[in-house]
């Protein structure tokens, strides 16, 4: 078994033990984290070489610092017997090792990566296809594009192992448009893999056949979403598509099996296939495994992309901690925070909450805001979620009316037009927004945004309708004298300059 | 039809289509190449690539009036996108997008896309860029900017003048 040099996690096969069990570095290291766990550091595994000196994104690059290696290994990988299966193929073997690893999906909806591959219908006889969502575009978020500039090879790895482990002979990326050079860069990347043999016919000498190929969006949020990604890759408008019965395991892509997973996930998949699922499993949290890149924006000191073990940090060290977010500017307090891309359920500062705590006998305990921790389930239990990781901070310098016209005005520009509450009500939200903000508003704006966002939310094909919504409903519970006092002092205004 | 389809391009939409198992997969890619060639996309564009991909024209026109990137008609020369949403407006997106509409004479309270008389700039105010950490962001052409100060984005203009 080759070891990959390329991984902080490397594993190494102990000298003179024969066929020694393997020995995941990193479980020692996170066994001294625990020792100092009052300092919270970065936990690099993704970008590991990212932003080191001299990292290109070039494949002699990625080869030099032992890419593809784990490509290698899995194609050369033999049937393996486990316990309680028999004989399984390397394939199954693979999707086996991700659904153990507990890896959740980096996209937005942190659903399970192995239960997603284990919904594709492999009886169909139809082709299998995998896209890789890069069409990044959830305001706040900025961590696909780092990997895609810096370090393409790795998701091109992870991508042709993600394709190898589901009988996926084509692949695509679908990029959001904007990433002009990002295109060009996976481009040649993918011009790269294919002359070195990673990529093609017959890759490596094992028989197997995969092609990846670059989409472009063009500058619209809804292809994000994964069935109105596939639409836009038939050549479409990207119309969500009505589940069920549209799921895309089933009838996805030209109506056949297919897997959305985005750029981080895959990139996290390639360290499962070299490392293990147990190595992956050791980092983060129960049922928050492995590392998660964080992207922090708005009023801190130090804005930028930090890899964390998940659950590992709270929210507070993200944004106070020297390591992290550096803090607020001088003399601000804090006033809100969006804890997972602006569809996310706003927290206001000072807020505590109720969690359940794992485990059976665990008591309900009551957290703070600044000490949750930031994983998918304590942000789901404190009523919102870490949706694709991006924090976005406002001090008391933020105004919150102006700031929830600006995220409505995104909705109302992004929505796709297919269903009339989301097509209507997001416009309707924007425009109240706007005049409440702008010194136009009166008194009964915030009743009626708030009657409007309840009756776009579950009722639309999407989750755009909840992703329109949520903001709305809980900027205006959590904050509702500031909208009402808006209201009121714009129509006072307003009537007495009429009157004069 | 006076459409000159230079054989660069006939030969990338080909490549292109080669890429999908259905055709008409292509029409996001064409489109792209068309724009990157021409500038726009006009009503000749759209019927050559509807008759590449053996679809009728309302298949691809309505893709150019879906797609925000997507320019049924000329911009500038120079097409800046300022980042207007909210990690940006923190970071002081209006400023920018004010001073660079003041600076080419363009009306600041404008969002659309605005062109100079002269054809050489265009502004706009797009959605989230994939730069928050960076605010303000925007681009010009295919080239990104981070931390964009108003010195910086009279940098900008002047190298493009």
């Amino acid at each position: 078994m080759t070891s990959s040099s390329r991984d902080c996690c490397a594993t190494v096969t102990p000298s003179g033990k024969g066929k020694g069990r393997l020995i995941p570095l990193f479980a020692e290291s996170s066994r001294q984290h625990k020792k100092e766990e009052s300092v919270p550091e970065e936990y690099r595994l993704i970008l590991k070489h990212a932003d080191e000196a001299g990292y290109g994104n070039d494949i002699a690059c990625y080869l030099k610092h032992g890419g593809y290696k784990t490509l290698k290994k899995i194609l050369l990988m033999k049937q393996r017997r486990v316990a309680g299966k028999g004989m399984i193929s390397p394939q199954e073997w693979l999707r086996e090792e991700v659904k153990k690893s507990g890896l959740r999906g980096r996209g937005g909806a942190g659903f399970s990566c192995g239960l997603k591959w284990s919904f594709v219908d492999r009886r169909s006889g139809k082709p299998v296809y995998l896209i890789c969502n890069a069409d990044e575009s959830e305001p706040g978020t900025f961590k696909d594009r780092q990997i895609i500039y810096k370090d393409p090879h790795q998701l091109l790895e992870g991508m042709a192992i993600a394709s190898y482990a589901n009988d996926v002979r084509l692949a695509y990326i679908y990029i959001r448009g904007e990433f002009v050079k990002g295109a060009s860069i996976l481009e040649n990347a993918l011009a790269e893999a294919r002359k070195h043999g990673f990529l093609g016919k017959d890759i490596l000498g094992s028989g197997y056949h995969l092609e990846i190929y670059v989409h472009r969006g063009a500058g619209a949020y809804i292809c994000g979403e994964e069935t109105g990604l596939i639409e836009s890759l038939e050549g479409k408008r990207a119309y969500p598509r009505i589940k069920p019965p549209y799921f895309p395991a089933v009838l996805g892509l030209y109506q056949c099996p297919t897997i959305v997973n985005n750029v981080e996930t895959l990139c996290a998949v390639k360290h499962i296939a070299a490392n293990g699922s147990e190595a992956f499993a050791k980092l983060g949290t129960p049922n928050n495994t492995g590392t998660r890149i964080v992207c922090l924006s708005g009023h801190v000191k130090k804005p930028g992309y930090y890899e964390v073990e998940v659950g590992k940090v709270t929210i507070g060290q993200l944004i106070f901690h020297k390591n992290f977010g550096g803090g607020l500017r001088e003399g601000r307090s804090l006033k809100a925070v969006i804890p997972g891309g602006s569809s996310a359920k706003v927290f206001k500062a000072g807020e505590t909450f109720l969690l359940k705590g794992k485990g059976k006998k665990a008591k309900p305990k009551k957290v703070a805001l600044l000490d949750l921790p930031y994983d998918f389930d304590s942000l789901m239990e404190a009523g919102s979620m870490s949706g694709s990781g991006a924090i976005i901070v406002m001090d008391d310098s933020a105004d919150i009316v102006a700031a929830l016209s600006n995220i409505a005005e995104f909705y109302a520009h992004e929505s796709c037009g297919q269903c009339t509450p989301c097509r209507e009500g997001s416009l309707w939200m924007s425009q109240t927004l706007r005049r409440l903000s702008d010194g136009g508003g009166r008194r009964r704006d915030t009743d009626d945004i708030l009657r409007i966002a309840q009756n776009i939310q579950g009722r639309t094909v999407c989750a755009f309708g909840e992703a329109c919504a949520w903001p709305v409903l809980s900027f205006v519970n959590k904050f509702k004298d500031e909208f009402e006092e808006r209201g009121f002092r714009n129509e006072r205004q307003n009537a007495e300059e009429s009157a004069s | 039809m006076s459409f000159d389809v230079p054989k660069k391009l006939e030969a990338e939409a080909n490549r292109r289509i080669r890429n999908y198992p259905q055709k008409r997969s292509a029409s996001m890619m064409l489109l792209h190449a068309v724009q990157d060639q021409f500038g726009y996309i006009s009503h000749e564009a759209i019927q050559w690539v509807a008759r590449k991909l053996d679809l009728q024209p309302i298949n691809v026109y309505e893709l150019v009036t879906f797609y925000p990137m997507f320019r049924p008609e000329p911009a500038g020369k120079h097409e800046i996108k300022v980042c207007r949403t909210l990690p940006c407006a923190l970071g002081g997106a209006r400023e920018l997008h004010g001073h660079l509409c003041r600076r080419l004479g363009l009306d600041a309270k404008d969002c659309g896309l605005q062109t100079t008389r002269d054809g050489r700039f265009s502004v706009e105010f797009v959605e989230c860029l994939a730069g928050c950490g960076t605010a303000p962001v925007m681009m010009c052409g295919g080239e990104f900017f981070e931390k964009v100060t108003l010195d910086e984005a009279d940098t900008i203009l002047e190298s493009r003048k």
